[in-house]
């Protein structure tokens, strides 16, 4: 009896720990932890209380969530100058992320944004699975074909269901208050602000006290760099988690593949991304030129590496990509823990595609009127066959052709 | 006797905690086998919607071809009559229109003019991008029952799910003969084994 019931228990809590982002979330706790801890011995060493300097670290903390809570998704929109559009000013986009839509099993449709700028990247944003918004660039959607356009949608609507976007902004809070914390503390410690504890030393030894200033700046040295780690671990571990299920939701992993091969290919770097936003991005948007290491010190894990993966895999699930991240790293690492079987899941053959030529002029027509359609401008066929494009100030209510003259009413 | 008393309530408040944990993730996953379900039911309706759409555009201009059009409006309007079937008997109708729109779309090829329509251009992006829809929400769906059915086979989830009904789903698969001479249409391409 007593065995069967452990037995039980022992099940149920298995499943829980084996999914990912229980993993996840105790990166963060220890993130958490490690923000605790300085904030004490900070406190223990400037003011002569640990629990106070705890209670400074936590409202420091908790300001700047709740910024982040309210305000990230629109900072990163309009810090990225990212146009909302409809579903008529670009069909093939709003087509495709709806496809993933309904492929991830979201419940609302995210809102789409394109971003001017010639260089291929993309992101997602949204703490809420049901208030979420995909941005990709306009580059990209000219560059990139059907399938390879899906995996990246794929990609992004990923990062919303697996709530990455929240998980990621919450890890980038704790982080951005260790720095200030710590940064703080150094300049306290230089400018003298060292006296206080010598004179309230009410307990123990010269020796304790010893201890605590040696842990006290131990800490202050190391406690923003560890937790840069393992944010930077954390947004990794997403991305291989991501790239996963976009292949698992549009069951063709050369698409994102070959997307991410043209992204990579490309000199473009975004105008528009800084270090906050950087790790939103499909791709980190301060690569350097060639970087191929597997570093600490980047967010995305290498594209080279992300493309292997890739094509590596036999199936469409998230055991295909474990095994082909295994083969590929060479390792016994499991990326992407399974709770339970999921059965095969077959990739599905390529889409037929128009000759790549026409496609590009296609896609690069398409583009254009999305942007000029976002700007709110109006477009006018004319029976002889000239468009015309008439900007939201145009008050009049008909147009002369300039090439045949005729009349049009607007 | 104290002990004993605390052991029994805590090993009996643990079940009574690992069964409402369990039985809700049943009903969630059920849930989500029913939503998923509705999602391939509204895009199998605008399918349906934009057949006369697209017939009226093409009629113009393919007027050899009264058997292919005649076709496809027939298997759709056989496909609405049975909208409200179960999953299998959906699948052979969905199927049969699945393969005279791609025989319709695959004639379309042979008609330049029809091709430089900016009207069947659209039409062809929503088309191809409905079946696409499709095919996602049935794979979703797939899934769903899948993963719904792992839940109500193995233990321990599978004793609750005896015992409180839950029943396997049923999955959507579509076979269709001729899927080989159409590979514009991707309804039958994502086929899992």
């Amino acid at each position: 009896m007593g065995f069967a019931i452990w037995d039980f228990v022992f099940i149920f809590m298995w499943q829980q720990i084996q999914s990912n982002r229980n993993r996840s979330i105790l990166l963060v706790i220890g993130m958490g932890l490690l923000l605790a801890l300085l904030g004490y011995f900070l406190g223990l060493y400037f003011v002569g209380s640990g629990t106070v300097g705890l209670f400074i670290a936590l409202i420091i903390w908790a300001i700047m969530s709740l910024v982040g809570y309210f305000q990230g998704d629109s900072i990163l929109l309009a810090t990225s100058r990212a146009r909302k559009i409809k579903p008529d000013d670009h069909p093939r986009l709003y087509n495709v992320v709806e496809e993933m839509k309904i492929a991830s099993g979201l419940e609302t449709m995210p809102s789409i944004y394109i971003m001017d700028d010639p260089a291929l990247n993309a992101f997602a944003t949204g703490r809420d699975p049901k208030k979420a918004s995909v941005a990709v660039t306009s580059g990209l959607l000219q560059k990139l074909n059907r399938d390879e356009l899906q995996g990246v949608v794929g990609h992004e609507m990923a990062h919303v269901k697996n709530r990455d976007v929240l998980l990621m902004a919450m890890c980038a809070v704790l982080l951005g208050t260790i720095v200030v914390l710590a940064w703080y503390a150094s300049r306290f410690l230089i400018f003298g602000g060292m006296g206080r504890t010598r004179r309230s030393s009410s307990g123990g030894g010269s020796a304790g006290q010893a201890i605590i200033i040696i842990v006290a700046i131990v800490l202050m040295i190391l406690a923003p760099i560890l937790a840069q780690l393992i944010y930077l671990a954390l947004s990794r571990r997403r991305e291989y988690l991501a790239d996963a299920s976009s292949a698992l939701y549009t069951r063709y992993p050369e698409g994102l593949a070959s997307a991410l091969e043209k992204i990579g290919a490309s000199t473009d770097q975004l105008k528009s991304a800084n270090k906050a936003t950087a790790p939103m991005y499909i791709i980190n948007p301060f690569r350097k030129q060639g970087m191929s290491a597997d570093d600490l010190t980047s967010t995305h894990p290498p594209i080279s590496q992300r493309i292997r993966i890739l094509r590596a895999m036999a199936g469409a699930s998230y055991e295909d990509y474990s095994t082909a991240y295994q083969q590929v790293i060479d390792t016994n690492k499991i990326i992407i823990p399974v709770a339970a079987a999921t059965g095969g899941m077959a990739l599905r053959a390529a889409q037929p595609e128009a000759p790549e030529k026409l496609e590009v002029v296609q896609r690069t027509r398409e583009t254009t009127n999305a942007l000029w359609n976002s700007h709110n401008y109006k477009i006018i066929q004319c029976p002889c066959g000239t468009r015309m494009r008439l900007p939201p100030s145009y008050k009049k209510p008909e147009i002369k052709c300039p090439h045949c003259g005729r009349i049009n009413p607007v | 006797m104290t002990i004993l008393l605390w052991v029994i309530i805590g090993i009996v408040a643990i079940l009574i905690i690992a069964f409402i944990a369990i039985y809700n993730g049943l009903v969630r996953l059920r849930n989500q086998v029913k939503n998923a379900w509705a999602q391939i039911d509204v895009q199998l309706k605008r399918r349906h919607d934009l057949i006369p759409n697209l017939v009226e555009t093409v009629k113009g201009y393919m007027k050899h071809e009264r058997g292919t059009l005649e076709a496809v409006t027939k298997a759709r309007n056989l496909a609405q009559q049975l909208a409200s079937a179960g999953p299998g008997e959906r699948a052979k109708v969905e199927g049969e229109l699945s393969s005279a729109l791609g025989r319709l779309l695959a004639v379309a090829e042979q008609y330049p003019d029809l091709k430089a329509s900016q009207n069947f251009l659209a039409l062809q992006e929503e088309l191809s991008s409905t079946e696409n829809k499709i095919s996602f929400s049935r794979q979703f769906y797939n899934d769903s029952v899948m993963q719904y059915n792992n839940q109500t086979q193995m233990f321990p989830s599978n004793v609750i799910a005896g015992m409180a009904g839950f029943k396997p789903g049923e999955f959507f698969e579509v076979t269709v003969a001729a899927e080989k001479e159409v590979p514009k249409v991707s309804f039958t391409s994502q086929e899992k084994s």
